[in-house]
């Protein structure tokens, strides 16, 4: 056990508790007793909070110990993580805003709930809903891949129950702040989980390469231990076989961010356009830091970091790769503030993300299946029971089935979301397609994506399935026709479906539009897409 | 093969040039522009530090969008009397 790490980690971690319960109180209005107040925090953060609420949403803890993880077993192809948040606001500045006004001007919570009003269509809200929770679950079960594997570097390496006590621990308190607090409480959090990280980040990437001799020999051990594997795809540059790849996955990566609902919750929490419109050029301070970061994986190879075996399931934990640097090469108070980073740093978006899986649960199965006459105050009560039971499923995931399933599935879960596309964004701009199509592109883009996905394999760890999301195009195979057979190039499997998704919407809204078959009723006007903060007449908050 | 609303006549979408500035970041898709060791920079490969330049020009371009387009209202103030959906488009400057 190492107790300096554990003293700073703990008292830390009580900071943040307390300051989740103080949330409550943290500019509330007279009733958390709505959706409005409990699971947007108001509609009303301004520029920083949103800044911290969004930043501390997108980068996650996962995220933090896994690029640089990435880095370090493959090299080059893990800093796509790069390109993807470069893109990713400049791509959705203008959408964003779109989706903003519509859900201010209506009263939307969750996407789900704007396809229900776009196109009157409570199917196609269902499955938009659905396929949300679905991607959403496993990207919690991650959060506490990332939490574990702080604490397990702090010396919680127990096999069984006993193993996985600290992290249960951690998660009730996590979920007792949040049912009490709602989006409040990670909204003040990342304040502290922010700041931290970046103290600890900007004080890494000065101190190591000074420690082991500048970024050239830190490049240079890196590249030996790449040219030392067989395999062709690592290394510190992109290989011939990986470009499109690397392209395509940041560009998929990007399209998908913000169609995960937490993503979503985010933004409608802000109190209008212009703070959206300055936090997309204030966001990306977060991807210079994750870039950063990133590199400490090379570093981790200079420094002869190795990962510690996770005594539950008995296997070399990559993820511990960051932790174990920092335990190494830091001293011990120093590493304990870095772990509370990460560890808090899985806090924030877990609790965002239960939030969002709970809004979309209430809102658009139970109160569209369940219990059609809901009150805001039962709605209200519903999410704050949901994200308990979301908290809950996460943890159980982690602690009775291997967390290699939650990698596996949050691979899965970035290409569905993807396949929400056309019914959430192009929605914004368009009617054009068909609410049947839109369905079918679904069914389509979905099934195919999870085959594709089956179909992987991985020879470097010996598994058959569900082995990465890079397709080789000799693979692509439709109906027996190989239109790029012998090909080794490889592309992110999300991408190949979404262009499936968007032909088969193509194609059947053509064919359907040639009958009479109802596009449902528009409940929106194109005047709610540019509704702003001050305008008056504007609906009232929490009615 | 229009929409089903045909009584509202406000589209909303109005182009403005300066949106276009917002395509330039997306260079970071194009990897054989930058998939290169030299030049090198503090020991950096050219690959990771051209790619941390680009974040300064995402936020260039997204900061410059947002300036540019400030004052340009695409839906008239709702201030005065009728719902914007009733205004005409001609009496809409």
């Amino acid at each position: 056990m190492q107790w300096v790490e554990l003293i700073v980690f703990s008292l830390l971690f009580l900071l943040v508790t307390v300051l989740g319960f103080v949330a409550s109180r943290w500019r509330a209005a007279a009733s958390l007793d709505h959706l409005d107040e409990w699971g947007l925090g108001g509609r009303k953060f301004g520029s920083w909070i949103t800044w911290f609420l969004i930043g501390g949403d997108l980068y996650t803890a996962y995220t933090f110990v896994a690029v640089p993880a990435l880095l370090f077993g493959a090299g080059a192809m893990g800093f796509f993580a790069l390109p993807y948040t470069i893109i990713a606001y400049p791509l959705v500045f203008l959408p964003v805003l779109r989706m903003w006004s519509v859900s201010r001007a209506r009263g939307y919570v969750t996407p789900a709930d704007f396809v229900r009003g776009r196109y009157g269509s409570s199917l196609l809200a269902l499955l938009v809903a659905i396929t949300g929770i679905v991607a959403t679950m496993p990207y919690i079960a991650l959060q506490l891949v990332g939490l574990e594997a702080v604490l397990r570097s702090m010396g919680f390496n127990g096999a069984g129950f006993l193993g996985h006590l600290p992290l249960l621990i951690a998660f009730v308190i996590l979920a007792l702040y949040t049912y009490q607090s709602g989006l409040r409480a990670p909204a003040l959090i990342a304040f502290v989980k922010d700041i931290l990280i970046y103290v600890v980040i900007l004080v890494a990437v000065i101190y190591l390469p000074a420690k082991l001799g500048g970024w050239g020999s830190i490049f240079d051990a890196a590249g030996e231990k790449f040219a030392e594997t067989p395999s062709p795809a690592d290394g510190v540059l992109l290989g011939p076989t990986n470009q499109l790849q690397y392209a395509t996955l940041a560009f998929g990566s990007a399209l998908a961010l913000f169609l995960y609902p937490h993503s979503v919750t985010g933004i409608l929490a802000s109190r209008g356009r212009d703070v959206l419109k300055r936090n997309m050029s204030a966001l990306p301070a977060y991807s210079f830091l994750l870039g950063m970061l990133a590199l400490l994986g090379f570093a981790a190879i200079a420094a002869g970091t190795t990962p510690i075996v996770n005594n539950a399931t008995g296997r070399p934990d990559s993820n511990t790769i960051i932790p174990e640097l920092f335990n190494t090469e830091f001293p011990s108070w120093f590493a304990g503030i870095a772990f509370a980073a990460i560890g808090i740093g899985a806090l924030v978006p877990a609790a965002i993300m239960s939030i969002a899986a709970a809004n979309l649960w209430t809102r658009n199965v139970y109160k569209e299946y369940v219990h059609r006459d809901a009150t805001p105050a039962q709605e209200a009560k519903q999410a704050k029971l949901a994200s308990l039971v979301v908290k809950f499923g996460a943890v159980a995931f982690i602690v009775f089935i291997d967390p290699q399933y939650a990698i596996d599935l949050q691979l899965i879960g970035g290409v569905i979301i993807l396949q929400t596309l056309p019914a959430v964004a192009i929605a914004l701009y368009t009617r054009w397609l068909h609410r049947w199509a839109l369905v079918a592109g679904w069914v389509v883009g979905l099934g195919w994506g999870m085959i594709l996905l089956y179909d992987i394999p991985n020879p470097a760890s010996g598994r058959a399935h569900f082995g990465g999301s890079a397709l080789a195009l000799d693979k692509l195979n439709l109906f027996g026709w190989q239109p790029f057979a012998g090909s080794q190039v490889q592309i992110y499997v999300g991408f190949v479906a979404l262009v499936a998704n968007l032909l088969v919407a193509v194609v059947v809204t053509l064919v359907i539009r040639r009958t009479k078959v109802s596009n449902g009723v528009d409940a929106t006007v194109d005047a709610d897409y540019h509704v702003d903060e001050h305008d008056k007449e504007l609906r009232a908050i929490g009615s | 093969m229009t929409s089903d609303k045909s009584g509202s006549r406000v589209t909303g979408l109005v182009f403005n040039p300066w949106n276009l500035l917002l395509l330039l970041p997306f260079i970071a898709l194009f990897t054989p522009l930058y998939n290169q060791t030299e030049p090198e920079l503090i020991g950096l490969p050219f690959f990771y530090w051209f790619q941390f330049v680009i974040i300064l020009l995402g936020v260039l371009s997204t900061l410059l969008v947002y300036r540019m387009t400030r004052s340009a209202r695409t839906v008239p103030p709702p201030d005065d009397g009728p719902d914007v959906d009733e205004l005409d488009e001609g009496s809409v400057r």
